[in-house]
């Protein structure tokens, strides 16, 4: 018998939705996505957490400026709150060391993650993925049977062929879509709201490609000031994520 | 795990596991070394956490599974007082064992890519129901 299983429910008893943001490809913004929904929906009084499980190359808390942060031990761990955001990630127990964990090193460190970090109460729980379809995406989708699936992609037709082989394996995990995010958009073209539609998912609109981002990384209040983030806010609205 | 979250993850299972029947006299834990858990504590936080459930009464026994290693490079075998972890490394690995990947490496090659063949994780071996 696990024990961790059977705490796992009660970490989570009172977080009232949980949105995953995944995609299967790597390097399309998921992670930016996800640091950027937390903070907005924080920003519009959400309580809201953000849980990395990408245990090879947490992001979030370089996003978020959190570096330095660590979370507080009270029966279990309580994550460092960030620029509003209750933030829990590896890093904060690994610092900048590399993290090679295989398979089921990587379900074990997910239940370990998920067993001991005390959230309380919390309208939104944003987890970042990584890329593929590996055990993250398996896990969630077996362990937080509650979990929604927020997807991203860019318009380049690599991303969008492995976008699709995500769409199909949710819908065999029976995981809810909310829908798709279009980001890195450069130009006028249609290609991600046609092929949405031709899922069944909904096309959630597009966000373009900000060159202000990069040096915004990290500085929480200058994120939240980008056209990115003022898009993202109004397809998150549109989406149901954000009031 | 940390010694509170999981005499909380223990009585939450032993429960579900005897399913409303009755009072539990014995629970045996087995430990892995690499979770570093103190075992008073724990002992303690179960007392503490098991008031006005069926394991109020319950003794708990516990046994501690030594860690080892083994390098998926080399075929080296080891065990974790071969290998020296900082405070802070062994904090972490006490709260996910699982980042002792980030710390330790194989003595003979200083792989990172091994397996831990014992002394993770923390089971309940058995339960004893009390007669009657
Ligand atoms: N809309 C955008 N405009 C400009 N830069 C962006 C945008 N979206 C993401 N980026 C940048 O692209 C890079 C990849 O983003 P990010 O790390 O969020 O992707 P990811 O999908 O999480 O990657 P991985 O698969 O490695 O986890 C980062 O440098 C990020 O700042
Ligand atoms: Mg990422
Ligand atoms: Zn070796």
């Amino acid at each position: 018998m696990d024990p961790r299983l059977s705490v796992i429910g009660e970490r989570l008893e009172e977080v009232a939705r949980i949105i995953v943001v995944c995609s299967g490809k790597g390097g399309v913004g998921k992670s930016l996505i996800a640091s950027l929904t937390s903070l907005l929906s924080s920003r519009s009084g959400l309580r809201v957490g953000l849980l990395d499980l990408d245990f090879h190359g947490p992001s979030c808390h370089i996003i978020l400026g959190a570096r330095k942060a660590s979370p507080l031990e009270d029966r279990g761990l309580v994550p460092p709150t960030v620029a509003g955001v209750r933030l829990m990630s590896l890093a904060f127990l690994a610092g900048d060391k590399p993290i090679p964990l295989r398979g089921a090193d990587v379900t074990n460190a997910l239940l370990e993650l998920l067993a001991i970090t005390r959230w309380g109460r919390l309208d939104l729980l944003i987890v970042d993925s990584p890329p593929g379809m590996g055990e993250e995406i398996l896990d969630v989708a077996r362990i937080l049977r509650r979990a929604e699936a927020l997807l991203v992609t860019t318009p380049s037709p690599l991303s969008l062929s492995t976008v699709s082989r995500l769409v199909q394996l949710l819908k065999s995990l029976r995981t809810p879509i909310v829908g798709v995010l279009e980001n890195m958009r450069r130009e006028e073209e249609g290609e991600v709201a046609r092929e949405a539609r031709r899922w069944g998912v909904r096309y959630l609109g597009w966000l373009p490609y900000d060159p202000e981002i990069e040096a915004a990384i990290g500085d929480p209040a200058r994120l939240l000031s980008t056209q990115l983030a003022r898009r993202l806010g109004e397809a998150l609205r549109e989406a149901g994520i954000l009031r | 795990m940390h010694e509170w979250a999981l005499a909380e993850a223990i009585i939450r299972c032993v429960e579900d596991a005897t399913g409303g029947k009755g009072g539990v006299e014995e629970v045996y834990i087995v430990v892995g070394e690499l979770q570093s858990i103190d075992l008073e504590v724990l002992r303690w936080a179960l007392g503490e956490l098991s008031r006005g459930t069926r394991l109020e009464q319950a003794t708990f026994k516990f046994e501690v599974e030594r860690a080892e290693f083994a390098c998926r490079n080399c075929g080296k075998r080891w065990s974790l007082s071969d290998a020296s972890l900082g405070e802070e490394e062994r904090e972490a690995v006490h709260f996910v064992p699982e980042l002792v990947h980030s710390f330790v490496k194989c003595p003979a090659c200083g792989s990172p890519d091994f397996e831990v063949v014992k002394g993770r994780g923390v089971w309940v071996k058995y339960i004893r129901l009390r007669e009657g």
